[in-house]
């Protein structure tokens, strides 16, 4: 092995510096007023969790697991997500009297990466769930939460898109017939790959109807129209009703006056595999990648010994802070208080006054500063209180 | 700048196909584009800005998203495995990955050693034939490997196969078919999706 440097940390670990961290908190306390204000209720959950409870039900690669063993040679996991850990509580203690819950995170959470460096393998996400209701009502709440909340950190270029995993699994049944041949074309689209989806239809014993189905559903991107071209070509009740969840869907997000932020696009089906129901990815200008997503996990809390439909979304913190255009000026400097030791009192009880009308003070004693000018700098501004009493200069 | 399309494309082998591929697509690129040495080239009457990367570097910038399409070989594809909208066959610069080695020569029994550009595919092709072999990563000239004696077989594209003849070797198997991809990122692909739709229309229409 290489020898380490003393400033080197593990792949994928990042610092963050005072003016990042300070951005940082003013996002997550707009956001966390918006979801308290919708009635979600904040709470954490340990940061190790065993491999064969929360580390097998959720979604995460196994390779990307962070794995550690206890003194019982138990394995343990750095929690790779928040749904897993919030549906364990919810299912062992919360969930009382068939009443949903309302519940919210902010949270750090580990995904170890293999490939390169340029991705966290610990980042921040906020994030609520919405535990025991199964109703398309949830859905469209989360949804508009989850809208509500990005405009709360300020960010006004976004949008989501929104699929649904009932939807594919039975329109492709419907034409394919048995799950073997559904979860094979599936894995195309999961894997992003037309090319190989298109192929994959064009060599399947089917008739020409069908292909042209299976291909036009590649073009199910856009608004309303798009789910009452399909609501026809689906021929039993489940497809029916998943068309017709989606249909009450636009309704809902169109009471909401959220239907310019939303587009459909069924062809999203997102890796986390515990979705069922509706799911959805939010996009930003300037990011390469989604900064949040979200969906119905309905078989989640079975995992954990409770019947109970549950919605919820995450939003990655650190890939919305790439979102917006940093303005350097938007760090709020202190201002400082240089004193020597005979006006220590004096300098003492003026920064308390400074810092009781919620004004950052510093205090620093003058002999402990050997560059006055570059101290000057770092301020906003600096009082001497320096020598006889009575002498204070301001510096701006 | 918010309204440009950032297209990665592939330099050398590709380049000229694809370039050409557009302008059939009726897209009005600058005669300096072939023999530039910019790595940046912009096209503001089309707003495209290109980017001229290698090729097995498209996927990276494409994922990252400071591309927003690339155009990028299935066998970078399949090597890069990148979170990536495979959107379209171009059907261009088509060739196949092939294991050759020196002909009528065996693989060596107690570890077999394939040299190869593409590390993750060979592994996972002898895998799934049940062989378990030593990979040797070289980044150009593949065919020497078999004839200093560094591997008994090398994994690499073939387009016409001369080069193979050239130096004396023969083809084993024929591994995949490979022809370039247009690639997207996935939140371009829902941000500018209509510039993007009628880039793949325009191209898919070319025969």
């Amino acid at each position: 092995m290489t020898r380490l440097f003393m400033f080197e940390k593990p792949l994928g670990m990042r610092d963050t510096l005072p003016d990042l961290y300070d951005r940082k908190q003013k996002i997550k306390l707009s956001i966390e007023n918006e979801m308290k204000s919708w009635g979600y209720q904040f709470m954490e959950t340990p940061t190790l969790e065993y491999y064969d409870t929360v580390g097998a039900a959720s979604a995460t690669l196994d390779q990307q697991l962070f794995k550690l063993l206890d003194q019982q040679g138990q394995t343990l996991v750095m929690r790779p997500d928040m749904t897993a850990p919030i549906a364990r509580v919810a299912a062992s203690k919360l969930l009382k009297n068939d009443l949903p819950i309302r519940l919210a995170y902010s949270a750090n959470v580990f995904r170890a990466q293999q490939r390169e460096a340029g991705r966290p393998a610990e980042f921040e996400q906020i994030g609520v769930e919405c535990i025991g209701d199964s109703t398309i009502s949830a859905d469209g709440e989360g949804i508009a939460l989850m809208i509500h909340s990005l405009q709360a950190a300020g960010l006004e270029d976004f949008r989501l898109s929104i699929g649904h995993i009932g939807f594919v699994q039975t329109y492709f049944l419907q034409i394919l017939g048995t799950d073997e041949r559904v979860e094979a074309l599936t894995r195309y689209l999961y894997e992003k790959n037309y090319v190989g989806y298109r192929e994959h239809v064009n060599e399947l014993a089917l008739s020409s109807i069908d292909k042209q189905r299976l291909l036009e559903f590649l073009t199910l991107r856009g608004g309303r129209p798009i789910i009452e071209k399909f609501f026809d070509l689906l021929e039993n009740d489940i497809g029916k009703r998943a068309v017709t969840e989606l249909q009450q869907l636009w309704d809902i997000i169109s009471d909401f006056g959220l239907d310019e932020k939303v587009t459909f696009d069924l062809t999203l089906v997102s890796h986390m595999s515990y979705y069922t129901g509706i799911v959805f990815e939010v996009y930003a200008g300037n990011v390469g990648f989604p900064i949040g997503n979200g969906g119905r996990y309905d078989l989640l809390l079975r995992k954990f010994g409770k019947q109970a439909g549950a919605t919820g979304f995450a939003i990655r913190i650190d890939r919305l802070l790439e979102a917006f255009v940093v303005d350097n000026e938007e760090y709020e400097r202190a201002s400082c208080v240089l004193f020597s030791s005979e006006r220590r009192k004096e300098a003492f009880e003026y920064a308390q006054k400074q810092r009781q009308l919620g004004n950052k003070v510093v205090l620093q004693d003058i002999i402990g500063v050997k560059d006055i000018d570059g101290c000057t700098s770092q301020y906003v501004d600096i009082t001497f209180l320096v020598g006889k009493s009575g002498t204070e200069v301001v510096l701006k | 700048m918010k309204d440009f399309l950032t297209i990665a494309m592939p330099k050398g082998r590709i380049f000229e196909d694809a370039a050409q591929l557009l302008r059939q697509a009726g897209f009005q690129l600058p005669p300096e584009f072939d023999d530039s040495r910019k790595l940046i080239i912009e096209v503001p009457e089309e707003k495209f800005r290109f980017i001229l990367a290698k090729p097995m570097d498209v996927p990276t910038y494409v994922e990252h998203g400071v591309a927003d399409l690339g155009i990028a070989g299935k066998d970078v594809m399949l090597e890069e495995e990148r979170d990536v909208y495979e959107l379209l066959d171009l059907k261009i610069s088509a060739c196949y990955l092939a294991v050759a080695g020196l002909p009528e020569s065996k693989t060596n029994d107690v570890a077999p050693k394939v040299a190869t550009k593409y590390p993750h595919v060979a592994a996972a092709y002898f895998r799934e034939q049940g062989e378990q072999v030593e990979i040797i990563k070289l980044n150009g000239s593949i065919e020497l490997a078999p004839l200093i004696g560094l591997a008994d077989r090398i994994v690499d594209i073939v387009s016409t196969g001369r080069t193979l003849k050239e130096n004396g070797l023969v083809e084993y198997e024929q591994m995949v078919k490979i022809t370039s991809r247009l690639i997207v990122n996935p939140v371009s692909f829902r941000l500018k999706d209509e510039r993007i739709n009628e880039l793949v229309e325009r191209l898919s229409k070319i025969k």
